[in-house]
């Protein structure tokens, strides 16, 4: 397998009144062709602006340190992202390459354009093809995602679409310009189950379909079981753990995954107490010095996890987690 | 003493839509609805965008009006008929009956402390005498809240998703309620914060006597919350009974449906058999019949033309045609 895109310890911080935010630190992973990668943290734990670093798309007021490179391999070689500056050299990230699908596809649509020029628009913008292809090319992307009368639906506005339309309306979209890689950020958060069950679908069959490389931000873990190979965990701007999805959902190592998956109401199991993780996600102004989780952290080992940033320790070839109960195996 | 604290019988709510002098159309939002709410229990209300749930609760409340049906409150020290309430016994239904809402960060406003907030029903309702007795109760019920005195001199927007939460579930109970409608009270929450508000409701429905009316989207946390549950579809009610029995042995076909779509923690669980085609239709243009026939696996001719009646056997209700032959088939 080949990579699709590197990132290399990325580090993010806004400039606000209240001062320096960080919202990333430190992360690194690697994306594989073809491969899906859930990326699970709860808000505030940095997963959308990480992914919006990979577009470089955050805003004005975001720094990147020096350090951080996030490098995209496309068919015409390596592209250095965080380089990039003017608009025109953006589109290779925006739209081109890589693909992002949102939350809230009533806000994505702009309200007063029909659904099939907005399409059309963003296929001219990015390849050299004719209006009318571009055309035909949407309707055949909406019919594919599963949009009945798809001609129809192209002259229409998003608010005369349902939720679930809607957003496979979006898929469409990100899809049709062929992306290699799509970022889908809570794509099916805002959706009924019954509706989310058949994007999940509908995107499973898309992935084998394209081929392409998906990162799936979630706050759901059911969700990234049912969709994802691989699984990063952030907390607070960090990169926790990260693995193939069955080894961390069944045999998760930080102390935050096991927590997070011992909060979650389970159906298997009605008499089991729900056990939260304990205290609050703290303000990202108010970091904790050492393991960004030391606050609400259970098996606090020593001194170390209030004074050292715990080193990313591989416990097997593909399961890594950043914690000190797990030092003495890395050494 | 009756058990129920909530008897509804039939109950309607519906919204004229359309402007001018005739109005066209009814948006039937909750049609001919009959729960039984049971004094200290906790009742889940389960169903997607535009079922009617969340109008449901709000007419429990008095907060829309009941257009069609009877609502019986009793909580053993007054009774009224939610219909027709009006004048001071709706005031006093007021103090007794309450919503936590949704969302945390749009239900507390920036510019209160939070002890204002916590105080601002006791005020408007005049419910205390001066100033001593109000702080006096809202330090109580915050105590109860988990939240402690410093936070109270505080704005809302220092606090993080849970202990907003918190502060709401405080302002819906210093009045002292009896009665108290939860909507959507933890789906904005964290996971990891969630399940320390679902035990706090918990809590305080123990301590304080409470009868919660939990709406829900999320089926498994209702599952791990609520004694009874009753699942709403386009403003019916098709299906209702113990929590236990509901998730064992689910009647409803769309009941079934939204159990197979909950996205399993297994990677190797393939549940694809029960997965919903089509979505729900708009309640201005409702199919004739079963309501749930444009998206039913199982819909017969009688379900496309006569719309099912609730059937009670075992303490379980169901509004389908098809569900004892299709219960057998699958225990076949």
């Amino acid at each position: 397998m080949t990579p699709l895109i590197e990132v290399e310890n990325l580090t993010l911080q806004f400039r606000t009144d209240e001062g320096l935010i960080t919202a990333v630190e430190d992360v690194s992973f690697t994306l594989m062709k073809g491969e899906v990668m859930g990326l699970v943290g709860e808000s505030g734990s940095g997963k959308s602006v990480t992914a919006k670093s990979l577009m470089h798309l955050n805003a004005r007021n975001a720094i990147y340190s020096s350090e951080s490179r996030i490098t995209l391999h496309t068919d015409t070689g390596p592209v250095d992202v965080l380089s990039l500056r003017t608009p025109r050299e953006l589109n290779v990230v925006r739209g081109g390459a890589i693909s992002m699908i949102f939350q809230e596809p009533m806000a994505s649509f702009a309200p007063a354009i029909t659904i099939g020029k907005q399409m059309v628009e963003q296929l001219l913008l990015h390849s050299d093809m004719s209006k009318s292809t571009a055309k035909s090319v949407s309707i055949e992307m909406l019919d594919r995602v599963g949009i009945s009368d798809a001609a129809r639906r192209f002259d229409q506005y998003a608010f005369e679409l349902s939720g679930g339309m809607r957003q496979r309306a979006m898929i469409a979209m990100a899809l049709s310009t062929n992306p290699s890689l799509l970022i889908a950020d809570e794509p099916t958060t805002a959706l009924d189950v019954t509706i989310q069950a058949q994007v999940i679908d509908l995107m499973k069959d898309l992935v084998s379909e394209f081929g392409m490389g998906i990162i799936f931000i979630t706050h759901d873990l059911g969700v990234v079981a049912q969709t994802a190979d691989r699984v990063n965990v952030m907390y607070l701007g960090r990169l926790v753990e990260e693995g193939p999805v069955r080894e961390v959902i069944r045999n998760p190592r930080h102390p935050y995954t096991q927590g997070l998956i011992a909060a979650l109401p389970k159906l298997e199991d009605l008499d089991a107490p729900l056990t939260p993780v304990p205290g609050d996600i703290p303000s990202p102004l108010e970091r904790p010095a050492g393991c960004v989780f030391n606050t609400r952290c259970s098996q606090v080992v020593g001194e170390e996890c209030m004074a050292l940033v715990p080193m990313n320790c591989r416990l097997d070839e593909t399961h890594s987690v950043a914690c000190h109960i797990y030092r003495e195996a890395a050494e | 003493m009756s058990r129920s604290l909530i008897q509804a019988s039939g109950l309607s709510v519906h919204f004229p839509i359309g402007s001018g002098l005739f109005v066209k159309q009814l948006l039937k939002a909750v049609d001919n609805v009959s729960i039984e709410i049971e004094k200290g229990s906790f009742f889940g209300l389960v169903g997607e965008s535009g079922s009617g749930k969340t109008t449901l609760g709000r007419a429990l409340l008095k907060a829309v009006p009941i257009s069609e049906g009877t609502a019986h409150y009793d909580d053993g020290e007054v009774a009224y008929d939610l219909e027709g309430l009006d004048g001071a016994e709706l005031k006093d239904y007021r103090t007794r009956a309450q919503l936590i809402f949704q969302d945390p960060y749009a239900a507390l406003s920036p510019r209160m402390t939070v002890r204002d907030i916590i105080a601002e029903p006791l005020e408007v309702m005049g419910l205390t005498k001066g100033r001593a007795e109000t702080d006096e109760r809202v330090r109580e019920i915050a105590a109860r809240c988990r939240l402690n005195l410093e936070h109270l001199r505080r704005f809302p927007h220092a606090f993080s998703g849970g202990q907003r939460q918190r502060i709401s579930i405080a302002r819906a109970l210093v009045s002292g309620p009896k009665f108290v409608v939860a909507d959507e009270s933890v789906a904005a929450l964290d996971v990891s914060i969630q399940a320390d508000v679902l035990n706090l409701l918990k809590q305080l429905q123990d301590e304080l006597g409470l009868t919660f009316m939990f709406i829900s989207h999320d089926l498994s946390v209702v599952a791990h919350t609520c004694d009874h549950v009753a699942v709403m579809y386009l403003g019916r009610l098709i299906e209702t009974a113990p929590t236990r029995k509901l998730f064992e042995a689910p009647r409803h076909p769309y009941t079934k449906a939204l159990f197979s779509a909950i996205p399993s923690l297994d990677p190797d669980d393939d549940k694809t058999a029960q997965k919903l085609a089509g979505e729900i239709p708009s309640p201005t243009d409702q199919p004739p019949g079963c309501k749930f026939q444009t998206r039913c696996p199982h819909a017969i001719d009688i379900c496309k033309s006569q719309e099912p009646a609730l059937e009670t056997e075992g303490g379980h209700d169901v509004a389908c045609h098809r569900w004892k032959e299709l219960m057998s088939l699958v225990a076949a």
